[in-house]
């Protein structure tokens, strides 16, 4: 996650999240909500659950910007072997 | 002896000055919320160790902080685990949702002249209760007022305003369609006054749940019928606590005065060199003293011949003097925001104000004189002061 939303969280890294299957966008989002409300709202809309336009998900080194959140993630981002990456978009100079 | 807290939102963090009641030498902490914009933070007339911060950010939206112990720590109210009456988890301090079941989301006038959809932005405001430290008011962006009864945890519109029917007619400022200003009237907890840039100044007698366009008298240049009833960009308005009846306002351009809550205005910019400006404030016990800081136009938001003056009138407008003791007369070119101005409460009632450069001024003795607290901060937004026992 970017620096400011690992502050707001209050985590120092990566978070491990356990999430049912079929392990989707949504779901890791849910999971990563619920574990830290502070979040809502600063990933995805709160009530449409869409996108923050300054955000972007990569998934083994693949946009998943705007793939259906829905979408089945792969067995690395399962396994941990790859992680599921929320990237601030650059920009402002 | 009394102190003062000054609480300075930036463009890059949070930042609280701190002195005893010489105002001379001061302890500056922070930044807090490093990084972010921090458009307001105020604390509670009830409880001031209870403040409440606007934390906004094009990446990640709105964050409601609240501190209840004077700015030491801090938290997100309603952003801990807590359990919705399903047993899920949820979160709900940072949520501002339109209350479109009581007012249905509208368009409003665009820059070009043409509708665009009423969108959440940011909170620009916060006005807490003056009789209970759990009630707080917020003024966002696009235009709308917000109710927290549960300190900041949750929040609801008054959708009455959003709803008065004249919103397709509001359009941005420069700045964005914000509502900027909430003022509460000390004698009567149902009134409540707002503006927002541009449509202009409301007010409401019942607590919040009808609103009334209060522009009778402002003229706008930039609008087709320059007496319009919405449309003008009120950039600010101050009331004193003394004398609830009687408003200053700095508008684009002109300042202004009503003695009516609102009803009727008249212009009393008088002898200021310029009439654009975003900041005024009255000072704290003597109600017909008021205070601005002058900026030479809307193209050029800086002062006049690169001196940083703020003018006072001592007669409640029309005749003024400026008060340049202490501040840059060369080479000066920052902007004082609309929230970036404010008053504390001790005898000799300080003045002070924040600038785009990363000063925040202030004069112990009613503006005669005047110092920088701090010099280098990021570009100020906002400030506010609470005079402490």
């Amino acid at each position: 996650m970017p620096h400011h939303l690992r502050t707001l969280a209050q985590v120092s890294g990566e978070v491990r999240l356990a999430v049912e299957d079929p392990v989707t966008l949504t779901r890791v989002l849910n999971a990563l909500e619920a574990r830290y409300p502070v979040l809502r709202g600063a990933i995805r809309d709160h009530d449409t659950l869409k996108r923050r336009p300054f955000l972007r998900f990569f998934v083994c080194a693949e946009d998943w910007s705007h793939l259906s959140p829905e979408t089945p993630l792969p067995e690395a981002i399962l396994s941990g072997r790859e992680p599921l990456m929320i990237v601030g978009a650059i920009a402002g100079g | 002896m009394s102190k003062v807290r000054v609480l300075a939102g930036t463009r890059k963090g949070a930042f609280i000055l701190t002195a005893d009641g010489k105002r001379d030498n001061w302890n500056v902490s922070g930044p807090f919320f490093a990084g972010w914009e921090v458009y307001h933070m105020k604390g509670s007339p009830v409880n001031p160790d209870r403040i409440y911060v606007s934390q906004t950010s094009g990446w990640f939206g709105q964050i409601i902080q609240r501190s209840d112990d004077g700015g030491r720590t801090w938290h997100a109210p309603g952003g801990g685990q807590q359990k919705s009456p399903q047993g899920w988890p949820m979160g709900e301090s940072n949520r501002f949702v339109y209350d479109s079941a009581a007012a249905p989301l509208t368009t409003h006038q665009w820059y070009d002249g043409t509708q665009h959809p009423w969108e959440f932005k940011r909170v620009w405001h916060l006005e807490p209760s003056l009789t209970d430290a759990e009630a707080v008011y917020a003024g966002v962006e696009d235009a709308a007022i917000f109710h927290s009864k549960d300190g900041a945890h949750s929040w609801q519109e008054l959708p009455g305003l959003r709803g008065h029917g004249t919103g397709p007619k509001w359009q941005p400022g420069a700045g964005g369609m914000c509502l900027h200003t909430i003022v509460l009237d000390p004698d009567d907890p149902q009134r409540i006054y707002i503006a927002i840039s541009a449509a202009g100044a409301f007010r409401s007698d019942d607590g919040g749940k009808s609103w009334k366009p209060i522009n009778k008298g402002l003229r706008s240049q930039f609008l087709p019928d320059q007496d319009a009833e919405i449309g003008h960009c009120v950039h600010h308005i101050a009331m004193s606590p003394r004398k609830p009846g009687v408003l200053f306002m700095q508008k684009h351009w002109d300042v202004m005065r009503s003695d009516d809550a609102g009803d009727n205005w008249r212009e009393v910019s008088g002898n200021l060199p310029t009439d654009f400006g975003f900041a005024i404030d009255v000072h704290a016990h003597e109600p017909e003293t008021i205070y601005v800081a002058p900026i030479k136009s809307d193209s050029e938001h800086y002062p006049l011949d690169g001196k940083l003056q703020v003018w006072r009138s001592k007669t409640g407008g029309n005749e003024w003097e400026a008060m340049t003791k202490g501040l840059p007369q060369a080479n000066c070119y920052v902007n004082v925001l609309r929230d970036a101005m404010c008053v504390d409460q001790l005898d000799d009632c300080g003045i002070y104000f924040g600038t785009t450069g990363g000063q925040v001024y202030c004069s112990p003795d009613a503006g005669n004189t005047w110092k920088p607290i701090v010099r280098d901060l990021p570009a100020v937004l906002s400030v506010e002061v609470q005079t402490l026992p």
